[in-house]
């Protein structure tokens, strides 16, 4: 046994994990893990609550997209009330599910990109850490954080108007929706005063995406090559191939782009993917089945669906969409560092679908609920802003949930992410004589690009809770450093 | 006229009936006492304790005193909203009651008084006692971790035909709520509904219509508790 490093807690992602790192004598990468320590239980504590609940109950998993888990849990229940598998739903019921997704993707991105990543891009990874945060964005781009903070305030809006508040609202129920839009709230957001209007988003969402296309260019070699590395790719995607964050089929892609999942019903998850558990983590391993758990794992979020789907179905960002399918040449794109890219992208598409919506008649008048025959079990899939989230329950001829089993977007990405630290370590750590704090922001950075939910938000200003000790190979402490 | 007497509610002076209860004579006069087991038409029972007021010096429930000419009452104090606020807490901690989950939340009586009480977090244990939920009815659910056992669904909803729906048994802090399975089987959904509006929590629910009030339109989403009576004083 050589060094262990620690980095614990991760910062500037959503939750609680750490970074283990072990080195040689030489300080040669031997491996590293990232460990999600936190253990929060709601398969289990929803057992034996009337399945009308979880849709509330279960989005408290998280602060930052409770819409996803709302939404998810809500197209299981309406499976349970024979509400149809995705597309049964009434179009008031289904058009102002997509409108709070998309607003919730919208928010949920903008702060991810602008809040959390920025600070790396435009400080630099090994910038100074007293400056490299949404404070030092603040004072020195103020414009850029005031388009976050406007952006994602527009987001929740959404948000409110579709779910009853901004942060764990009741609006998606078994079967549809419980309100309509009312011409106030429509016109608020369709046409409301600058910034808070449906056009404002749009443009400043190009302009991210800009600012995004202007640093690639400069920083080529950091955006293209930092933690890049084959996988497979899964997401859902629509029917006929287009970008749905609501709704469709799984397909899963190789490394060369071939599909090897084939558009499968979300109902049939089960038979396709599996998870793995390891002791040394909270979070399990999801693979696919028929490649078993060391070949299986894949990736999914923005770019993930960026290289499942064929096309978007919103004109500004298929634009956008081909310059990126363009960049390498329609093949899958590997880079951990396009997920930004990816993201910005999806911004723009949420942002264009939301005036969609805003404009449509149906979110003002039509039936709200449907219902069917019952059945006792329901699967739920959608696209969350950082990937695949899957909600599966069953439930007793009273009502009650026996069964849950949540796949949440972040798990998915457990082994890629494991994949980016190791790759963010050799790169950066190994065979260094002295460790810096920018070689640690680096291994954090590989991890931020999946924007990893690992259950609520948290960031680094003031003292940062970042401690790395390093141990010799009798495991005596050599050095320590602590951001501070 | 000599039916008619004065008394006072915090230095306010009121006209009283004779037979009238205090809480009868404060809510007449646009005067909110809290009550939780109290319940229009059912007789009082002054179980809760909430309704609990100063009556010249002496600590009383508003629900079952009867005023009497020259009474003195302190009711809206910083002493007796703590002592109210502490009988809160104690059913908050007895329970279960998680509000960010309940369907009630927004409609529930014990959690818009504790808003109004100004109650931040219980002072006491919570006993996080085991309690079970009764879903085997068709259109009713019994969450137990809910119910504060003041049986105001014992004492105020009948069948159709005059039959009683609930039942209780136990005493003090183990009385346990009752649903008749038979009868149940065969409400309305007008007496189920009449069922949970009497609970003045989440313990009895309708099946399958959880959520179904988008919030903003709820009871207390837009008034606390008490502001219907409080309007009468305005007009």
């Amino acid at each position: 046994m050589g060094k262990k490093i620690t980095i614990e807690p991760v910062t500037r992602v959503e939750g609680h994990g750490k970074v283990t790192i072990h080195l040689d004598n030489d300080n040669n990468f031997e491996r590293s893990r990232l460990h999600i320590v936190e253990f929060r239980g709601f398969e289990k504590f929803i057992q034996g609550r009337p399945y009308w609940e979880a849709p509330v109950t279960v989005q408290r998993l998280c602060g930052i997209c409770p819409v996803s888990h709302h939404l998810a849990a809500a197209k299981a229940m309406d499976v349970i009330v024979g509400a149809g598998t995705g597309d049964g739903l009434t179009p008031t019921g289904e058009k102002m599910r997509r409108l709070m997704h998309y607003g919730q993707v919208f928010q949920s991105h903008v702060l991810h990109f602008f809040h959390l990543a920025s600070p790396d891009l435009l400080f630099g990874i090994d910038g100074d850490p007293a400056i490299r945060n949404v404070i030092g964005i603040a004072k020195m781009h103020k414009d850029l954080a005031v388009q976050a903070v406007m952006m994602r305030k527009y987001g929740q809006e959404i948000i409110k108007v579709t779910a009853g508040k901004k942060i764990h609202g009741t609006g998606a129920i078994p079967g549809g929706i419980n309100k309509h839009l009312s011409l106030k709230e429509k016109m608020s957001l369709l046409d409301g005063k600058d910034p808070m209007n449906a056009d404002k988003m749009i443009e400043w969402s190009l302009g991210g995406l800009e600012f995004f296309k202007n640093f690639h260019k400069a920083n080529k070699d950091l955006i293209d090559n930092f933690a890049a590395f084959p996988s497979k790719h899964l997401s859902l995607v629509r029917k006929d191939g287009a970008l749905d964050l609501y709704h469709g089929v799984i397909r899963a892609i190789d490394a060369d782009g071939k599909k090897i999942l084939n558009d499968v019903d979300s109902q049939d998850y089960l038979e396709h993917i599996a998870e793995e558990v390891k002791s040394w983590s909270y979070m399990k391993f999801p693979y696919l089945r028929k490649y078993g758990p060391k070949d299986g794992w894949y990736r999914v979020g923005p770019l993930s669906r960026m290289n499942t789907a064929e096309f978007i179905p919103s004109p500004l960002a298929q634009k956008e969409f081909e310059i990126f399918k363009a960049y390498t040449n329609g093949k899958p794109n590997h880079s951990s560092m396009h997920y930004h890219w990816a993201r910005l992208i999806e911004i723009l598409h949420c942002a264009e679908m939301m005036k969609d919506l805003l404009n449509d008649p149906d979110l003002m008048e039509g039936e709200l609920v449907t219902k069917g025959t019952k059945s006792y079990e329901g699967v739920g899939l959608l696209e969350a802003p950082r990937g695949t989230l899957f909600h599966h329950y069953r439930i007793n001829k009273d009502d009650q949930i026996t069964m849950a089993n949540l796949i949440v977007s972040t798990t998915n990405n457990n082994m890629p992410m494991n994949l980016a630290v190791e790759s963010a370590t050799k790169q950066f750590i190994s065979g260094q004589d002295k460790i810096t704090e920018g070689m640690l922001n680096a291994v954090e950075v590989s991890i931020r690009a999946y924007d990893p939910c690992l259950s609520c938000a948290t960031h680094a200003i003031g003292k940062l809770p970042l401690q790395v000790k390093l141990y010799d190979s009798k495991n005596n402490l050599i050095d320590k450093r602590t951001k501070d | 006229m000599k039916d008619k007497f004065k008394i006072t509610i915090d230095g306010v002076e009121l006209t009283a009936n004779q037979g009238e209860t205090i809480l009868k004579v404060a809510s007449d006069n646009g005067i909110y006492i809290p009550v939780l087991c109290a319940y229009e038409g059912l007789k009082p029972q002054a179980s809760c304790r909430v309704c609990s007021v100063k009556v010249n010096g002496r600590t009383m429930t508003a629900c079952t005193t009867t005023a009497s000419p020259g009474m003195k009452i302190e009711n809206d104090t910083p002493e007796i909203n703590e002592l109210r606020k502490i009988i809160v807490e104690t059913m908050f901690v007895a329970g279960n009651h998680f509000c960010p989950t309940c369907e009630k939340s927004g409609d529930c009586e014990l959690q818009a008084l504790a808003y109004r009480l100004k109650m931040d977090v219980p002072r006491f244990p919570y006993s996080f006692s085991n309690k079970e939920i009764d879903a085997s009815n068709p259109k009713l659910m019994i969450d137990h971790n809910r119910c504060i056992k003041c049986k105001r669904c014992a004492r105020g909803i009948k069948t159709e035909d005059g039959k009683d729906l609930f039942a209780f048994k136990n005493r003090g802090d183990r009385i346990l709520i009752s649903i008749d399975k038979e009868l149940a089987k065969n409400i309305s959904d007008k007496k189920a509904q009449e069922a949970m509006d009497i609970c003045p929590v989440g313990a009895i629910l309708r099946k399958e219509r959880g959520f179904i009030n988008p919030i903003g339109t709820r009871k207390y989403d837009n008034n606390p508790i008490g502001n219907n009576i409080e309007k009468l004083k305005e007009i």
